[in-house]
C-alpha cells in the first residue's frame, strides 16, 4: 500500500536500494565527481586500521591521522566505527569515500534490524559491506580506494569474526588478525609476534597499541599517541556483551608500561 | 448503464467511520505510558508478530487493529525517519513531523479510499535531557481518519481505549519506577481482558524508550525480564 507523502516505491528492507531507487539523487557516484583521464585529485587518506580475535571476541583499533601526500589532514579522523551491537568497521584509504562507507553501513543493518524485526547474520552484514565495497570499484580504478576491514561476535557460532575484503568486493574471512593500510604491514609484523586468540582484554589492549605504536614508527602516514593534545587511537571491543569502547585512560595507562617495558629491555641490554 | 444511488457525503463518512471503529474495536488495547526513565510500551500479544517497534533514536511506534495495515504504516514510518536522518542529522528526527506525515496519510485514505484503515497508532519519543529543547517526552495518537491528538502521561489506544483511559486516569502517578509501571500497564490491560483475571507475561509484548541509554534507546523487554519486574 502507498501512502501520500511518504512517497517512495521501494518495499524490502535495503537502506541503499531504497535511496536508489526512491531518492536516487542522494546516492554518491564517487566516480562521478573525479576526472576521467589524467589528473589526480589530492583528498585525504586513513591510514592504519587492524583487528584480531582475543578470548572474549574481537578487538578493532585504528589510528587516527589522515593525510594527504605529505601533509596532515586531520589529527584526530575516526577510523573505527560500532556498525550495531555485534559488529564494527575499520576503513582505510580515501577518508570522504570511506567515512561515507561506515556511516552507509551503520544505516543498513539498522534499517534492516528494525524492517525486519531482526538483525542480520554476521555473515550477512559481511556480505551486505562486500557489496558496498564492490560498488565503489569505479571510484576505486581512479584513486579513490575503501578497503575496510569488518569484525564482529557471531552470536550463533558464539566467537569473534573477521573480514577483509580486496576493491573488487571480494571477501576473505581471517582466522587470527589482519591489518590494512600504509602501516598495515608494520603492524601485521607486530601482530604476528604479539598475537594470540586466547588473549586475555588488558593483554589484548596491550597487544593493538603495540601494533599500531610500530606502524607510527615505521610509515609516516601513521600516527601515534599524542600526548601534547590528548590524541589516542580507537580502541574496540566486541564479545557476546556486545561493543565496549577503550576510554583513554585505559589506552594511556597501556602505552606507558609498554614504553616501560621497552626502556627496562634497553637498559637491560646495556647492563 | 445503471445509475448509482446518491448518498450523502455525511453518510458515506458515517459508514466508513463505523467501518473502521467496529475493525479498532474488535483488537485488543495498547498502552503508553511515560515512567521515571523514559517511556513504556505495551500491549497484549500472544502472537509473535510485533505490534510495537523502533523508529529511530528516540522514536517508537505502537499499533492497533489491523496487523497488515499498521505493520505498512510502522515500515513507511523506519524509511521516512532512517533517510531524514541520513540527509540531515540524527537529532533533526522528530515524532511531531513524523505523526503529522501519518495524520496526512491515514485522513488521505480516509476520504479517498473506499476502505478506510482500521487502525489506530502512537508514536512517541523519549527526551533527551542533554539536547536543549529536546528534553520533554512526547506522545502522538493518529485515528483512523487521520485525527491526531498529543497526550501527556499516558495514552491508550484500540477496543477500550476510553474505559481503559478512565482507569489509568484513576491510578496514574507521574515518575513511577518501572516495576510499578509495568504492573499498573498490566493491571489496565487485564480489565480489557473480557473476564479473563489475568494475562501472563508472555502474553504481554512490552517494549521501553529508555532515556539513560546511550545511541538508540528502544529496547524490547524479554519474558524473564518481565517476569522479574511483575514479581519484584
Amino acid at each position: 500500500m502507498r501512502f501520500s507523502g511518504f512517497g517512495g516505491a521501494y518495499e524490502g528492507s535495503s537502506f541503499g536500494e531504497m535511496l536508489e531507487i526512491d531518492h536516487p539523487h542522494m546516492r554518491v557516484d564517487w566516480s562521478e565527481l573525479v576526472p576521467r583521464h589524467g589528473g589526480q585529485i589530492s583528498v585525504p587518506h586513513g591510514t592504519t586500521v587492524l583487528a584480531f580475535k582475543f578470548s572474549e571476541g574481537v578487538i578493532v583499533a585504528g589510528d587516527r591521522l589522515a593525510t594527504e601526500g605529505y601533509r596532515v589532514a586531520s589529527r584526530d579522523v575516526q577510523k573505527v566505527y560500532a556498525t550495531d551491537a555485534h559488529s564494527m568497521i575499520a576503513i582505510a584509504g580515501a577518508a570522504g569515500p570511506a567515512i561515507e562507507m561506515a556511516r552507509l553501513m551503520r544505516i543498513e543493518l539498522e534499517h534492516y534490524e528494525k524492517i525486519e524485526g531482526e538483525a542480520l547474520e554476521l555473515d550477512g552484514k559481511a556480505n551486505k559491506l562486500s557489496q558496498m565495497v564492490r560498488a565503489n570499484l569505479p571510484a576505486a580504478m581512479q584513486g579513490l580506494v575503501v578497503v575496510p576491514l569488518f569484525a564482529g561476535y557471531d552470536l550463533r557460532r558464539r566467537q569473534g569474526r573477521i573480514w577483509k575484503f580486496d576493491v573488487t568486493g571480494g571477501r576473505y574471512e581471517e582466522a587470527e588478525f589482519e591489518c590494512t593500510g600504509s602501516g598495515g604491514l608494520y603492524a601485521r609484523e607486530s601482530l604476528k609476534k604479539l598475537h594470540r586468540n586466547d588473549a586475555p582484554k588488558a593483554e589484548a589492549l596491550e597487544t593493538a597499541i603495540q601494533a599500531l605504536q610500530n606502524a607510527a614508527d615505521e610509515d609516516r602516514g601513521t600516527g601515534g599517541i599524542d600526548t601534547v593534545r590528548g590524541i589516542f587511537p580507537t580502541v574496540i571491543y566486541c564479545s557476546e556483551r556486545g561493543i565496549e569502547q577503550a576510554g583513554e585512560d585505559e589506552i594511556a595507562s597501556a602505552f606507558q608500561r609498554i614504553v616501560r617495558r621497552d626502556r627496562d629491555e634497553r637498559e637491560g641490554a646495556r647492563a | 448503464m445503471s445509475i448509482p444511488f446518491y448518498v450523502s457525503p455525511e453518510q458515506v463518512m458515517q459508514d466508513k467511520a463505523e467501518y473502521a471503529r467496529k475493525g479498532i474495536g474488535r483488537g485488543k488495547s495498547s498502552i503508553t505510558l511515560e515512567y521515571r526513565d523514559g517511556i513504556l510500551l505495551m500491549a497484549e500479544n500472544p502472537s509473535s508478530l510485533s505490534k510495537i517497534g523502533e523508529i529511530y533514536d528516540r522514536i517508537a511506534f505502537a499499533g492497533v487493529g489491523k496487523f497488515s495495515e499498521f505493520d505498512q504504516l510502522r515500515k513507511v514510518g523506519v524509511r521516512y525517519a532512517d533517510v531524514k536522518g541520513y540527509a540531515y542529522s540524527r537529532d533533526d528526527v522528530r515524532a511531531r513531523a513524523l505523526a503529522n506525515a501519518y495524520s496526512q496519510a491515514m485522513g488521505d485514505v480516509f476520504t479517498r479510499e473506499l476502505k478506510p484503515l482500521e487502525v489506530e497508532v502512537i508514536v512517541a519519543e523519549v527526551g533527551d535531557p542533554e539536547l536543549a529543547g529536546h528534553e520533554h517526552n512526547t506522545i502522538y495518537r493518529i485515528q483512523f481518519d487521520g485525527s491526531i491528538s498529543d497526550h501527556e502521561n499516558f495514552c491508550v489506544i484500540g477496543g477500550l481505549s476510553d474505559e481503559l483511559g478512565s482507569f489509568l486516569q484513576s491510578r496514574y502517578q507521574p515518575s513511577l519506577p518501572l516495576g510499578d509501571a509495568v504492573t499498573l500497564g498490566r493491571t489496565a490491560l487485564e480489565r480489557a481482558a473480557n473476564g479473563r483475571s489475568s494475562v501472563p507475561p508472555q502474553n504481554l509484548e512490552v517494549c521501553l524508550l529508555e532515556k539513560a541509554r546511550i545511541g538508540r534507546k528502544f529496547r524490547r523487554l524479554a519474558t524473564d525480564e518481565l517476569n522479574q519486574l511483575l514479581a519484584g
